[in-house]
Order: C-alpha cells, then sequence, then structure tokens
C-alpha cells in the first residue's frame, strides 16, 4: 500500500504502540503534523511552550511509564531547542525517540532557512541519529529505533527526515516487528547474556566478605530488579546504599537501607563505603559525584561491578571482578548461588554513624512526603532543592523519583513533570524546583493548564542560585557574584496569570497544608528557604 | 605504546565521523588512521592507531563497540600481524651528488623512485613503521619538500579473520534470528 512517509511515519508509531506524543510544529515538520491530525483519535499530541520543555516531558514520560516517549520538533531552531532534552535522557538513560524534519535534499547542505545539521549536533548524545533521504527508509527506521532506545541500556534516538522524504510516497508494509538488518540484530537484540563464572566468582567473594556493601543505580530500576536486589541484600544481610539515579531502588525504610552515597550523600552511605571490604555496584557508572576523587573511593574494598552496558566496566574506577548483564537476572542468579550470610556486627557499627542534624529544607521536604504519601512521583529541577530532596525525603519505590541526575539540567522539573502525569494520572505529580531551575521553563505553566495536569510546583525560593552561591562560599572566597535572584516574578501573580492556583508559605506545616488542598488541582507553592542555607554530606 | 584497532563498519554515510567523533570526545588521540572498501562493498575496514595502556584500548573497544554501524573491533598484536603504510615523498635533490645518493637510499629500502625533476625527486615507499620512519630520518638531510603518507593498515598473519571476532562477540547465530531488511533490499 502506497503512502507518503509523514503517514508512514504516523502508521509507524502506531505500530509501536505509541498513544501520546509531545512536540511543537514548525513548517518542516507540517507534514507530519497532518498525518497527526488524521489520526488523532489514536495519538494525542501534547504542545508544549517550547521544545525544550516537549523533550523533557517525553523524558519525564517515558521514566514515569517505563515505556518509550517520543518527541517531534521542525528542522533548524525546532530541532536545537531540543538538545538539552535529549542530552539530559541520554545521561540517565532514558529510552525517547526524538523526530525532527529537515529541510529538502535538493535543499540540504545550502545553509537553507531553518537547516541545521542535527544529527551531526546530537551524535554524541544520542544511541544513535538517523539522517532519513527517502520515504522508503522512514518504517525500517522507526522501528529500528524502537527497538534501539529501548534494548540493552535504554537511551534517546534521532531521526532527522529530509522534506522530500515526508512529502514523497513509498510501499508500506504494517508490520509488528522490528526491522533490524542481520548485522545489527547481531550487535543490538541479542540478549545480554549472564556469565555464568563471573556470578560464580561474585558469589564466591561475597561469602567471603566481612563487610560487603551493595551499591543500586539506576540500572535496577530501569531494569525492574527492585524485588531482586532486595532477595539478594536479604539473603546475604548486606547493607544496601543508592546512587541518585538509584533512590527507591530499595525503600529507605528498610533496615538494609543506608540512603544515598556521594559527595552530598547521606552520612552511613558514605562511612559505609569508605569502610566495605567488597562493593558490589549494580547499575552504576562510579559518576564523580558518586566516587569523589577516584584514588580514595572506597579505599579498602574489592570492587564488583554488574552493567549491561560493557563500556561502563573499568571506565572511570578499576574494578576486581565484573559481570556484563541485566541487572536484574545478575542479582537474581547470585541470590541463587549465595548462602544465607550474616552481618550483624558490621550493620550495627553502621547504624551508629551520626547523621549531621539537617536544616529547615529537610523539613520543607518531609512536609511534603507526609502530604502526599509515598504513592506520588516526586520530580525535580537541579541544585540544592533538588539533593535536599534526594537526601530527605525518603524514597520507597522505584520510580517515585524523576530527577535529572546525570546531566544536571536546570529547567527539566516542569516539562518532565508534565511528561510523567500524562503518562501516568492516576500518581500526584509534585514537582519541586528553586527559583533559578523554575524560571529558566516555567513557560510550560501553560501547556499543564491547557492540558488540565494537576502538577503541585513547590518552589524552593532562596532568591538566589543556592548550589552556585554555596560554591561561591566554599571556593571563591563569598564572593557572591551573579547567584541574586532578587528580580521576581511575584510567584502568587504568577500562578493567576496561568489561571492557577498559588500559596506562599514559611514553614513546614503551612507547606504541609498547602500541598494537601492543592495535590488534586495543582498550582505553586512559594516556598520561603533562607538564602544561606547549605546542602552538606551527611 | 602505540596499538593497532581494526574496526569493520557499515559504509554507509557519516560512519567515519562518527568513529573519529567518538576519538575526539573521549579525549583519545588518533596517531593514524586509515579507511578503505572491504572485499563485501558494504563494509569498510578503519585502521586506527591510538596511545594506551590495556584498560584504555578496552575502553575504546567497547565504547566503538556502541557505534550502530560498528561491526566489529579487534587489537592487532603487532607481532601477530602484518602492519604496512605507503608514504609519498617530495625530497630536494639539486645536484648529481644528491640525486646519486637519495637513490643509493631508495635501494637499500627497496622504495622506488616515482619522479623526478632538475631540483627534485618524488620517492614512493611501502612499509611499517620501522622501514619508513628509517628512510625518513635518512631523507631528512636532504630536505623534504612535502609528503602524503596513507596511514597504517594492518592484517592479522595466518588464516584467523577479523570475523572469527565478530561471530564470537555475538554469540549468535545470523541464520535464525534475522527480522531482515537487507533481505528486502536485495
Amino acid at each position: 500500500m502506497k503512502k507518503s512517509g509523514a503517514a508512514i511515519a504516523v502508521a509507524c508509531l502506531i505500530e509501536q504502540g505509541v498513544d501520546t506524543v509531545f512536540g511543537y510544529p514548525g513548517v518542516s515538520v507540517l507534514k507530519i503534523y497532518d498525518e497527526l491530525y488524521k489520526n488523532r483519535r489514536s495519538i494525542r499530541h501534547i504542545l508544549t511552550s517550547h521544545e525544550q520543555g516537549a523533550a523533557h516531558a517525553a523524558d519525564g514520560y517515558a521514566r514515569a511509564t517505563r515505556r518509550t516517549g517520543v518527541c517531534i520538533a521542525t528542522s533548524g531552531p525546532g530541532a536545537t531547542n531540543l538538545v538539552t532534552g535529549i542530552a539530559a535522557a541520554f545521561m540517565d538513560s532514558s529510552p525517547v525517540v526524538f523526530i525532527t524534519c529537515n529541510v529538502p535534499e535538493s535543499q540540504l547542505g545550502r545553509d537553507a532557512f531553518q537547516e541545521v545539521d542535527i544529527t551531526g549536533i546530537a551524535m554524541p548524545i544520542t544511541k544513535c541519529c538517523y539522517l532519513v533521504r527517502s520515504a522508503g527508509e522512514i518504517a525500517d527506521t522507526m522501528r529500528e529505533a524502537f527497538a534501539l532506545a529501548s534494548s540493552g541500556r535504554p537511551g534517546p534516538v534521532l531521526i532527522d527526515i529530509m522534506g522530500n522524504a515526508v512529502v514523497e510516497t513509498a510501499e508500506y508494509e504494517p508490520s509488528a516487528g522490528h526491522a533490524v538488518t542481520a548485522r545489527r540484530a547481531a550487535r543490538l537484540l541479542a540478549p545480554v547474556r549472564t556469565d555464568e563464572e563471573g556470578v560464580a566468582a561474585v558469589a564466591k567473594a561475597l561469602a567471603e566478605a566481612e563487610r560487603p556493601l551493595i551499591m543500586a543505580g539506576g540500572g535496577v530500576i530501569r531494569s525492574g530488579a527492585s524485588e531482586a536486589l532486595l532477595a539478594l541484600a536479604e539473603k546475604t544481610d548486606t547493607p544496601v546504599c543508592t546512587t541518585m539515579m538509584g533512590l527507591g531502588a530499595i525503600s529507605s525504610a528498610h533496615e538494609l537501607c543506608l540512603g544515598m552515597a556521594g559527595v552530598y550523600g547521606d552520612a552511613r552511605a558514605r562511612r559505609a563505603v569508605d569502610e566495605c571490604d567488597l562493593l558490589l555496584a549494580v547499575g552504576v557508572r562510579f559518576s564523580d559525584r558518586v566516587t569523589g576523587p577516584v584514588e580514595t573511593f572506597a579505599p579498602k574494598a574489592k570492587l564488583v561491578h554488574i552493567d549491561i552496558d560493557r563500556s561502563e566496566i573499568d571506565k572511570n574506577v578499576l574494578t576486581d571482578l565484573h559481570i556484563v548483564g541485566d541487572a536484574g537476572s545478575v542479582l537474581s542468579s547470585l541470590a541463587g548461588k549465595v548462602k544465607k550470610l550474616s552481618h550483624a556486627a558490621w550493620r550495627d557499627s553502621l547504624a551508629q554513624t551520626k547523621e549531621r542534624v539537617p536544616g529547615a529544607p529537610a523539613e520543607y521536604v518531609r512536609a511534603v512526603r507526609r502530604a502526599v504519601g509515598s504513592d506520588a512521583v516526586v520530580v525535580t529541577d537541579v541544585g540544592q532543592h533538588q539533593l535536599w530532596t534526594c537526601r530527605y525525603f525518603g524514597f520507597e519505590r522505584p520510580g517515585e523519583l524523576i530527577t535529572s541526575g546525570g546531566f544536571g539540567a536546570m529547567g527539566f522539573g516542569l516539562g518532565a513533570a508534565i511528561g510523567a502525569r500524562t503518562g501516568d494520572p492516576s500518581r500526584t505529580v509534585v514537582h519541586i524546583t528553586g527559583d533559578g531551575s523554575f524560571r529558566m521553563n516555567l513557560t510550560e505553566l501553560s501547556t499543564e493548564v491547557k492540558y488540565g495536569l494537576p502538577v503541585v510546583t513547590v518552589v524552593f525560593n532562596n532568591g538566589s542560585l543556592g548550589m552556585v552561591r554555596q560554591n561561591q562560599r566554599q571556593f571563591m572566597h563569598s564572593h557572591f557574584w551573579q547567584t541574586k535572584l532578587d528580580r521576581g516574578p511575584d510567584l502568587m501573580l504568577l500562578a493567576s496569570a496561568y489561571g492557577l492556583e498559588g500559596r506562599r508559605v514559611t514553614d513546614a506545616e503551612e507547606l504541609y497544608e498547602a500541598v494537601k488542598e492543592l495535590a488534586g488541582k495543582g498550582g505553586i507553592i512559594d516556598c520561603r528557604v533562607g538564602e544561606d542555607e547549605e546542602i552538606t554530606a551527611g | 605504546m602505540k596499538r593497532t584497532l581494526s574496526i569493520l563498519v557499515e559504509n554507509s554515510a557519516g560512519v567515519l565521523s562518527q568513529v573519529t567523533r567518538l576519538f575526539s570526545r573521549k579525549n583519545w588521540n588518533i596517531d593514524s588512521l586509515a579507511v578503505g572498501e572491504t572485499q563485501d562493498p558494504s563494509v569498510s575496514r578503519i585502521t586506527v592507531m591510538v596511545e594506551g595502556s590495556d584498560q584504555r584500548i578496552r575502553q575504546v573497544q567497547a565504547q566503538l563497540g556502541k557505534l550502530l554501524p560498528v561491526i566489529s573491533v579487534c587489537e592487532l598484536d603487532e607481532s601477530l600481524s602484518i602492519h604496512r603504510e605507503f608514504m609519498l615523498v617530495k625530497v630536494r635533490a639539486e645536484d648529481k651528488d644528491s640525486r646519486d645518493e637519495i637513490i643509493s637510499i631508495v635501494n637499500v629500502f627497496r622504495a622506488s623512485i616515482v619522479d623526478i625533476c632538475r631540483t627534485s625527486l618524488m620517492i614512493a615507499i611501502t612499509g611499517d613503521e620501522a622501514k619508513n620512519g628509517a628512510m625518513l630520518a635518512l631523507l631528512k638531510d636532504f630536505g623534504i619538500l612535502e609528503m602524503a603518507r596513507t596511514g597504517m593498515i594492518a592484517l592479522e598473519r595466518g588464516s584467523a579473520t577479523i570475523y572469527d571476532a565478530t561471530k564470537d562477540r555475538s554469540e549468535f547465530d545470523y541464520a535464525k534470528s534475522v527480522v531482515s531488511a537487507e533481505d528486502k533490499d536485495a
């Protein structure tokens, strides 16, 4: 059956089970929008205010639903506006298919209006970029892109379709499968097999360790391996710390959970990393925010690394043992291989670690937690509020936290919250942000209102770029320069400008009340924080 | 120490740029690079020389393996493989003595003179790094006017091939699990 390239592209979206896309139209991509119009009963399009918001929304959608997010933008500036969103998805291994249209092939390379080499720009921040030159290539490319985005270590993929390719017609055969060439299938779709010898070696190391520690990262959440993690930890009586991306992989209420490791981590987790004699790191990539200087990272430990991405092994730290494989299946095999162990003395000694007494921001975070319980999705922006949230919220389930961990993109939060709520309307979505981050993309408030998405935005408002200010105090002789944000807007007026409710709160109790009240309808809470409050390691 | 990596890639637009950009963004310096089609026109072979420890080389291989058009990567041990590079060198030769001496050097290295004029000679030589380097060192005294080199290429000695590594790495039966667009193309 002959179809236009644009019709093939949209048919392929439907084939892949896509029912929601985020995007922003433009002239180059218009033909695809016309097909989306024709298929508006099958695919809901969420129009954002800016392509960056759409990119973060598709990412937030993917993280909240564990499905592949889809984001559509036009050529040139539409495409470049996606870049921060693509990078954020890439760094946190979030499966998103980005679709852009470029100028027609006859114009390519002539610096035509709204032409940009987006596949060149996005190459280092995607699993793959495709430049599609003809309608005939669209179906196979789209099918392969979806397979690629969600397989192995997930991540974003970009498809840039030339203007002529959406207009021309080509033969289209509906298909439910992926179209990966034999050569590529061998590399991409072959399941990563757990290396049984490796498992035996790790099980032996675990049995010999006196002070073992598990570090769970985002890979555990992506793999849905929380149960396997818990089974192994409980059977071997091994305490568990997480990275920021791993928060929720184990419930913070569990007695084996030590909290978040790393430079801004909890005291118990940090001490455990310093003192353990075996560190079993699962689905982590040893980011510098986790290790600090690698020379002094886990100095007494035998390092064991489990990851699905071979290139993460020995990338940042040299390991003693490693297993390349899916977190869930490796953890299950390990649990099957080990005997029941007890490490009471080690756990007791860690339990005695004193945590620093947290300041007022911790109370705010806990007030939000009390108001929404553990069933909500918490989306953060980037900065002090993000770290306070990570440290003090007390995450209990995988998927409870959505944050830009690796890329640290300020402005990520609101878009991601919109995506999360779109994907999972059954959950309350709380967007915890700072006044600096919020201002970067608050234009997406109109998206939230337009689609009736009740996102509660809690702004930790200290009138400054708190995290940067804190660094200026520590490292720049307190030269507080260009980090003051005392120029508005008035968040209450802003809320009413968008037809949202606003609350201004000055203590934790008021915040609790405000979150409770706005949870069902959304709104903005201006939560005053002192500018000298800092986030410190526990 | 310089190490040699041999990379099989799909022969399509933009592949070389993907490979070289990976090197630059990982801050790995490429010492030599050569690219060409293989017996299968849909596949090209890239030979790269990089400086690095075992850990670095493993990391380079793993990162290259993640690029979609990369089919296979293997390291070629210098002692178990043949390395060759082709160079064209234009040398100043303004008098008979210089010409004679250069010609005798060229003969010793089994290189050849491919162009001659009153004031210069052009030499073509094929060899590994040691041989080509030794001749260049001698020619320097006469004055090298300009030169061009292809970059090092290499193949493993014996009947083993890079394709063995491909099969081994993927542990994959090609025949069975193909949902192929390739078949359609053919």
